[in-house]
């Protein structure tokens, strides 16, 4: 009896990732999810770019490289090109809250039935290590040496809070990847955010708090500690908006 | 003209576009093209096409990348500023080799510019735009039967070469109305690609639709492989039209409203007994170089008349390799010239036989 | 023969909508035509004027420099046009908003109150259409017959209820002497 196997929906690829990063997680649940629903051959993926710029090398699915920041523009074409298609976005922080935020905020707000996996790691991975629009008060990084003042840098984008203020979109939650209880928890949502798109209820977003310890300058352990300690009292956990739940930050 | 009807010029691009089976329009609202997207959010809905406002202009090419990439007809259209705004995503359309129509009617610039017709974005158009090695195939038309005919024929050309068209017109062509006999409505029956992505059905492995290349010589091969593609475009599908060039000992070049103008011109300057003819570039990528070196043989000047500060001019002088001389008639920033002003011109290039 | 037509006056004067009719007039007549309007912030109460070109060959400048016939539905329009007008051409000049005489001597101009006829008659907004009326009555490239047709395609289905109204004001400008 098979007890343990990679999903159908990954390649054979080798990913490229760092050692400890979540990205390698977040992946194999978006496969899991995608296997489970049994919608491999018609689901159509959007990488961005960012450290999963070659998510379209890992993912079995038909997949399309956007530019910048332009993922949910992308899905928005294909999407209402074929209606039937399954259509996720795999956007990381800098790609999703900074340069990507009309077209974020303007796919939310137009519900548009597409379901967008973003990755939050609070940093620029594939640059380097700058701050990233999530990157905590005080944090340091290459373009933050002094850590992130908010007098001059400003704060950090809560996006998930920030979309659920929005009356379009469908859902919006906040999970993470840094034990096993939340990697359990992150799979389900997840699953939901791909099952609300199948059953046509729209825009569904799951941010996914994730680790990135080469740019943390941590090991593997204390970058996925650190997630408790700093990053989920910033960025705690939870679902924000489910409409068909009657769960409307937004509501008026 | 029976069966012609009074249209814009904007108007003639959008029934055209979607006579020619294009179900897919993204856009965002500028002057002087607006008519082309009202035309298409009046009339997609009801043949079960796509338009979608989108926030931007750098969302809109981006939803047009999408639709493409799935292997179905889309457009795009602007004006100029919202034409800079695209060049982004026009560049990631070219480098993956997918097919689309972009509509850019032009305004005076730079920057913000004015609303008036203009010609500036030549440069822009024929040399790419964007970023990186590529380029766009450049339909230029001068009339509103022209808008009609070359928004079907730059979808045609698109596809069959996998690359971006752009239908570079201009406020004055957009804004006018003629006569128009519309294209037959062409079949929308579709065609699976065999690149696009529409899920693999677990039949075919997956399709990648991607410009990103980090080995160095896999990304020059597929530089070399696209111009090889282009080298085949310039020497089968560059258009143009010819006007009294037979005896012509003077050669006016202009395409869109400058050669309308141009053509009054002609007429004017026959009347007095100059020998005057018009080479009117279709394509202004593959731009006509074969026929203006052959005209270089026969005439004694050139005579380029742009609504810019002198773009085309410098296509002109590589086509001829500089042989013989040509005259500049431009004016810039929204103003047209008048026939006058070209007749003067060609005056000009007349007198010159001693310089 | 080719017949450039430059109409011109205040925004919502109804300048375009006079152009089209013309331009409906030549389809009608299957002639060659043009129509190209300024465009702009200027449609909104600044000026507008608005170029048709009739002819019998293919057109080639859709913009009228030097109008065989100009049509001035205000004064900064004749002032600004009066000297473009071919010689030996015709100028319209709507005699209620524009008090002063034309000063060429080698065209033919035709006054008519336009705008006060409109109001008289209590269909305010139609002046440019009672010009019209007069230039079919003027104008020997203009045929009357057809016309019902030709107001019928610029009102469009969804102001059919205008159709009345502007032959109204066609057949005032017809008709004033």
């Amino acid at each position: 009896m098979i007890v343990f196997e990679k999903p159908k929906s990954l390649t054979d690829a080798e990913l490229h990732y760092c050692p400890g990063c979540t990205h390698g997680i977040i992946h194999r649940l978006v496969a899991e999810a995608i296997d489970t629903l049994g919608i491999e051959g018609r689901t159509i993926g959007i990488a961005p770019v960012g450290c999963a710029v070659m998510a379209y090398n890992y993912f079995a699915c038909d997949m399309v490289e956007a530019a910048h920041g332009r993922a949910p523009a992308v899905a928005t074409g294909i999407k209402r090109s074929l209606p039937e298609n399954i259509v996720f976005t795999y956007q990381g922080d800098g790609d999703l809250a900074s340069i990507g935020m009309a077209e974020t905020v303007h796919a939310a707000t137009r519900n548009e039935n597409i379901t967008v996996i973003f990755v939050n790691n609070a940093i620029y991975g594939m640059t380097g290590g700058q701050m990233a629009p999530t990157s905590l008060p005080g944090q340091i990084t290459q373009t933050s040496p002094y850590g992130r003042d908010v007098k001059t840098a400003g704060y950090p984008v809560k996006v998930a809070e920030l979309l659920s203020a929005l009356d379009g979109p469908e859902f919006i939650a906040r999970v993470a990847v840094n034990n096993v209880k939340n990697v359990k928890n992150a799979k389900k949502i997840i699953q939901k955010a791909f099952e609300n798109q199948i059953e046509g209820k729209g825009f569904s977003l799951v941010e996914v708090i994730s680790a990135c310890p080469t740019n943390w300058g941590m090991t593997p352990q204390n970058a996925l500690k650190w997630i408790d300690e700093k990053m989920i009292p910033y960025y705690p956990l939870g679902i924000f908006k489910d409409k068909s739940e009657g769960k409307e930050a937004g509501e008026r | 003209m029976g069966n012609k009807v009074l249209m814009k010029g904007n108007e003639a691009i959008a029934e055209a576009a979607i006579r020619s089976g294009c179900r897919h329009y993204l856009g965002y609202p500028i002057t002087p093209q607006t008519e082309l997207a009202a035309y298409m959010a009046k009339r997609m809905p009801k043949i079960g096409g796509v338009f979608l406002q989108a926030e931007s202009e750098i969302a809109a090419i981006n939803m047009v990348y999408g639709v493409a990439a799935t292997g179905r007809r889309v457009m795009t259209s602007s004006s100029s500023p919202g034409i800079s705004l695209k060049q982004e995503g026009i560049s990631y359309i070219a480098g993956s080799d997918l097919p689309c129509l972009i509509v850019n009617v032009q305004r005076g610039g730079p920057g913000l510019g004015g609303i008036q017709p203009s010609q500036s974005d030549y440069f822009q158009a024929t040399k790419g735009g964007g970023h990186g090695d590529y380029h766009l195939i450049v339909v230029a038309p001068s009339s509103v039967q022209e808008m009609a005919q070359l928004t079907g024929l730059a979808f045609d050309l698109a596809e069959k070469y996998r690359m971006p068209a752009m239908l570079l017109a201009d406020g004055t062509v957009g804004q006018m109305m003629e006569p128009v006999e519309l294209p037959e409505e062409k079949d929308v029956e579709f065609t699976e690609k065999d690149w696009a992505v529409t899920g693999t059905k677990m039949q075919r492995p997956h399709h990648i639709v991607n410009s990103l290349y980090l080995v160095p010589d896999e990304l020059e091969r597929k530089n070399f492989e696209r111009f090889e593609r282009y080298r085949r475009i310039q020497e089968t599908e560059a258009r143009y039209e010819s006007f009294l060039m037979d005896d012509a000992e003077i050669c006016v070049v202009a395409f869109g409203i400058a050669a309308r103008v141009s053509k009054n011109a002609v007429l004017a300057a026959r009347a007095e007994g100059l020998k005057v003819g018009m080479i009117r570039p279709i394509t202004l990528w593959p731009f006509p170089s074969q026929a203006l070196k052959e005209a270089a043989d026969r005439v004694k000047g050139f005579v380029s008349v742009e609504l810019s500060m002198g773009q085309m001019i410098d296509d002109i002088k590589l086509a001829i390799s500089c042989r013989k001389p040509v005259e500049l008639v431009n004016r810039a920033g929204g103003m047209i010239m008048s026939p006058d002003e070209v007749l003067a011109g060609i005056r000009k290039m007349n007198g010159g036989d001693n310089q | 023969m080719t017949t450039g037509i430059l109409i011109a006056g205040f925004g919502g004067q109804g300048i375009l909508f006079a152009g089209k009719f013309l331009a409906n007039m030549g389809m009608l007549e299957g002639r060659h035509l043009s129509w190209l309007p300024s465009y702009g912030p200027e449609m909104r109460g600044g000026t507008a004027n608005c170029s048709v070109v009739l002819s019998d060959d293919p057109i080639g400048s859709p913009i009228v420099n030097h109008p065989d016939v100009l049509v001035a539905m205000n004064l900064p329009s004749l002032d600004k046009y009066e000297d473009e007008v071919v010689s030996g051409g015709t100028i319209f000049v709507d005699s209620s908003l524009i008090g002063r005489k034309v000063k060429r001597t080698d065209v033919r101009v035709i006054y008519i109150p336009a705008t006060q006829l409109a109001h008289e008659n209590g269909i305010a907004t139609l002046a440019n259409m009672i010009i019209v009326g007069k230039m079919m009555k003027e104008c020997d490239f203009l045929p009357y017959d057809g016309i019902e047709q030709a107001v019928r395609t610029v009102v469009s289905a969804k102001h059919a209820d205008l159709f009345d109204v502007n032959m109204k004001a066609i057949g005032i400008g017809y008709q004033y002497q």
